[in-house]
């Protein structure tokens, strides 16, 4: 054999991955993938795929494809946090290697904030804000699709880093000195830098695309302070991406250069400053954790007065609330390593900016309680979902206030603590938050509602395994059990919470297991929805039919109060959103375009190439990138227009029109 | 359904974990000497105040959903247009602020606290962490030691901390919080043992495969049995030479406990630009 094919064969294939269980996983994947192709071309499916979802720009299926994606990526991020429970259920446990744990806690936390919880909550925001503020889409359609697909190929980057070339295995925040060519010498880590920058690049698109939908798109009527919590929600996080990801943009790109390019940015030699890695990190950080949990406040505070059938309580307070975490989530970075010198006056000063952000938070947890109050309390499974979240989130930030307290955080910082707080805030928070979401929105997505007592049992394997696996990791860090040990020795007093902490995290599982099944069953046995408005809702997106027509609204509604939908109820002037035949009017909707999947794809081989330092393939790949985004410029047609009549043949179709 | 069930199951959750908190592998529990006393007493003031909001927060919880629940004839009052109530918003304002400031204050004091060594003559440590162990150096003792080192107790030590490989963090937790150890950098910590005992200690911070591997021991001793014991090691071991300090520099591995009755004198970064024992903080003499 040529010897440069060995070469290629020992880059592609180092001893990481062909260990049995990834070869096993590869196979089985494989073989899926190869099910998948034969399924579609035996039912003539591909032209469908293309046309309808590959190409689309529709905010509707782009948000479907977003949650499908996110849920294929939490059960990644699953699997990859039982392997790390399975290897610390007992003392001196070498299920794994030490290379391959640090492996497996670097995708498993890289995965589940950007490839789950984001393109969860983008999903979420692309199914329901366009509907929620009257719009027919998002203010850049096309942009929008190139913000999905640059996070898939972006996600399907770092994944394939699983079989090929070595997983990244320096940490999710993946620090220097030790993610230099100096001690990690693998391809792993250009996998994590290339593959966050490319789907970055597509986070902050999106915040420019929401951003802009928010302020522009609203139905006449609807102002500022009548807009739903939930689009409040996205509107802040759309400005906490847009600030945010500059920095990690910066961090990544100057790692980057060191790595490929020989520069010395944050290397050991060379007076390196790794430090200042740890800075722009945090600076990105921080507020990433805020862009993670304002989507749940949302949407929470969507799930309340509907099934309390109430108002929210405090409005006002709400939206200042969700200003006043944005603006101070700029301002508490450096609480994430008080432990590197700063120096008592920089601490403190970080120390109570953080405590500062409970106020607003603090306002928000009584809001949502006292909006139950003197309510009627449905407990639906989106509901549950939000039961659950309080007590749960209410711990997650009190430890959050006593890691704040610098001095005991010289004891807490990267201790099993902290790993308890932030997946106290994260899982019991956004995810709770995402899956409520999930329920609440399902029918309007596909029509057809998930069952509720399989949702429950969802639910209920979920918090009680929540539970069961974090609580007794507040005392493992009490004992000094520190993050990311890839094992431990016998007569620490470790084991017994170690253990039950595992067998919470299987129950966990389990409730995964029971989500899919719900929705598959579901699937097969739908409950349709008849009615668009299957929850008695309070918003304009359940003035809608289940799902919504391609153009959303046939005509714009106009909003004068704060539950459009809900005070049209209140008056019996539901006939309000129905057409008289003289009042349609030809709609533009945007045209599909393979555009954004292309420019995608360019990024992915180009970046692949950078991956394996193969610069033909990174050119090739960047050519292609000039070459999708000069097409897209000069394309003229890119929207259609829907005649009256067909628009009137669909609003007949669901009953929408007056007689 | 939710409020029984949590009152089915909380107890069964917390009660081990809550009467195990006072064995003594509870590490953050057992403070050995001022520093981690002075940070247990915050944790322990913070913890209590969080435990109050939080029952707090659960017990409104709990009743609200046992009275406001949508069940035909529920005689608890309706109210539909309840958009929100003056006074209870300032309420719910005012409560985070006043718990915010009964725990910003202790935080204050007790981080200027801690950042003063009680004395003017501390023992001085230098500290390096490498690829995967630690070493201890004496600067005033010259003497050097691997993966273990002895302090006299009742005197505080200052900790002068830096790394030859990735970021590490130095943790005793019996004796007090943790510091980086940073590549280019020296950072200070110190700490101090009130009583005689060995304390295990070890890397926070994840530096490479076996970082979880590094702990290492600090044997508090009486001044006396310090006095000794440098003295022993003086006598009874050989110097560390260039090429031992760079095998230790550079080779990835574990290695057991070592002594080195002197050591090479560029061992240890120059403090100029980062901090000196004159330094900004850390001045004994300004702070007597």
């Amino acid at each position: 054999m040529h010897s440069w094919l060995i070469h290629l064969i020992k880059l592609l294939f180092p001893p990481q991955v062909l260990l049995p269980d990834i070869i096993g996983i590869d196979i089985g994947l494989t073989l899926s993938a190869l099910a998948i192709v034969v399924y579609l071309t035996k039912t003539h499916r591909w032209g469908w795929l293309w046309k309808e979802w590959l190409t689309t720009v529709d905010h509707k299926r782009i948000g479907i494809m977003y949650i499908i994606a996110a849920l294929i990526m939490l059960f990644r991020g699953g699997v990859d946090a039982l392997m790390l429970r399975s290897q610390l259920i007992v003392p001196n446990a070498h299920f794994m290697g030490a290379q391959q744990y640090d492996e497996v806690f670097t995708t498993h936390g890289t995965v589940m904030i950007f490839f789950m919880a984001m393109p969860f909550f983008f999903g979420l925001f692309n199914v329901a804000v366009p509907l929620m503020i009257g719009a027919r889409d998002v203010a850049f359609p096309r942009l929008n699709a190139i913000s999905f697909w640059l996070f898939a190929f972006g996600a399907a980057l770092f994944n394939i880093s699983f079989s090929i070339g070595g997983s990244p295995s320096a940490g999710w925040f993946s620090y220097p000195p030790y993610s230099e060519l100096q001690f990690n010498p693998g391809v792993g880590e250009n996998y994590y830098l290339l593959a966050l920058q490319v789907s970055g690049i597509g986070s902050i698109a999106t915040g420019i695309n929401f951003l802009v939908t928010i302020l522009k798109l609203r139905a006449p009527g609807m102002t500022l302070m009548k807009m739903p919590l939930f689009v409040w929600s996205a509107l802040v996080t759309s400005t906490l991406i847009l600030f945010a990801f500059p920095p990690l943009t910066v961090a990544l790109g100057l790692t980057m250069l060191d790595r490929l390019f020989g520069a010395s940015f944050f290397t050991l030699g060379r007076e390196g400053m790794p430090m200042m890695y740890a800075n722009l990190f945090w600076i990105f950080g921080h507020p990433e954790v805020y862009i993670l949990i304002m989507p749940a406040f949302g949407i929470f505070s969507e799930v309340v007065p509907t099934f309390s059938r109430k108002p929210l309580f405090g409005y006002e307070a709400m939206v200042i609330s969700l200003l006043a975490i944005t603006f101070l989530s700029y301002g508490v970075w450096v609480h994430h390593f008080f432990e590197m010198g700063a120096g008592p006056g920089v601490n403190v000063f970080f120390g109570l900016s953080t405590m500062l952000i409970a106020i607003p938070t603090g306002v928000k947890m009584f809001n949502w309680i006292f909006t139950m109050w003197g309510g009627r309390i449905r407990l639906t499974v989106p509901m549950l979902w939000q039961l659950g979240f309080i007590p749960t989130f209410v711990v997650g930030g009190a430890s959050g206030v006593m890691l704040a307290a610098v001095a005991a955080d010289y004891q807490y910082h990267n201790s099993y603590f902290v790993i308890a707080h932030f997946h106290n805030v994260i899982v019991g928070g956004t995810v709770f938050g995402l899956l409520s979401g999930l329920y609440y929105w399902w029918p309007k997505m596909f029509g057809w509602k998930l069952n509720e007592r399989q949702g429950r049992w969802a639910f209920a394997f979920f918090f009680t395994g929540f539970w069961l696996t974090f609580m007794p990791q507040y005392f493992l860090g009490f004992e000094g059990m520190t993050r990311r040990m890839a094992s431990y020795p016998a007569g620490l007093g470790w084991g017994g919470l170690n253990a039950m902490s595992t067998i919470g995290a299987f129950i966990m599982g389990i409730g995964f297991v029971i989500l899919v099944y719900n929705i598959a069953w579901s699937r097969l046995h739908p409950e349709w929805d008849t009615t668009g408005d299957p929850w008695d809702g309070r918003t304009l997106e359940w003035s809608l039919p289940s799902p919504a027509p391609a153009y959303n609204f046939a005509r714009i509604p106009e909003v004068h109060e704060r539950d459009a939908w809900w005070s049209l109820k209140q008056a019996g002037k539901t006939d309000a959103v129905k057409l008289s035949p003289d009042q349609v009017e030809p709609i533009h909707i945007p045209k599909n375009t393979p555009m954004p999947i292309l420019l995608a794809a360019s990024f992915f081989v180009g970046s692949l190439g950078m991956v394996f330092s193969w610069h033909w393939m990174a050119i090739l790949g960047g050519l292609g990138v000039v070459a999708s985004l000069a097409w897209g410029s000069i394309q003229d047609d890119t929207d259609r227009e829907l005649d009256p009549a067909s628009v009137l043949n669909t609003e007949k179709r669901l009953g929408r029109v007056h007689p | 359904m939710l409020p029984r069930h949590l009152r089915r199951w909380w107890p069964l959750v917390f009660s081990p974990l809550v009467l195990s908190g006072c064995g003594s592998e509870y590490v953050v529990f057992h403070p050995a000497g001022p520093v981690a006393a002075t940070e247990l007493h915050l944790i322990e003031l913070s913890a209590a105040i969080m435990a109050g909001i939080i029952l707090l927060v659960w017990a409104l919880l709990a009743y609200i959903l046992v009275r406001f629940r949508d069940t035909p004839n529920n005689p608890a009052p309706y109210l539909p247009n309840w958009r929100g109530t003056l006074w209870l918003e300032a309420i719910v304002f005012g409560v985070p602020v006043l718990v915010l400031l009964v725990m910003a204050i202790p935080t204050i004091k007790k981080t200027y606290a801690l950042d003063h060594i009680p004395s003017t003559h501390p023992l001085i440590i230098d500290v390096t962490s490498l690829d995967y162990k630690w070493l201890f150096e004496y600067p005033r003792q010259h003497i050097a030691t691997v993966n273990y080192f002895y302090m006299p107790t009742g005197k505080p030590v200052l900790f002068q901390l830096t790394a030859h490989s990735p970021f590490g963090a130095f943790w005793i937790p019996n004796l007090g919080g943790m510091e980086y150890t940073m590549p280019n950098r020296v950072l200070p910590l110190w700490l101090e043992a009130s009583r005689p005992g060995v304390y295990m200690g070890r890397n926070a911070n994840y530096s490479g495969v076996d970082f979880w591997r590094m702990t290492f021991y600090a044997h508090a001793v009486r001044p006396a049995a310090f006095q000794a014991w440098v003295q022993q090691v003086k006598k009874s071991k050989p110097p560390m030479t260039e090429r031992e300090y760079r095998t230790l520099a550079t080779h990835f591995d574990l290695v057991g406990q070592q002594s080195y009755s002197a050591y090479p004198s560029d061992t240890f970064p120059e403090r100029f630009r980062e901090f000196t024992i004159e330094g900004l903080h850390y001045v004994p003499t300004r702070h007597p």
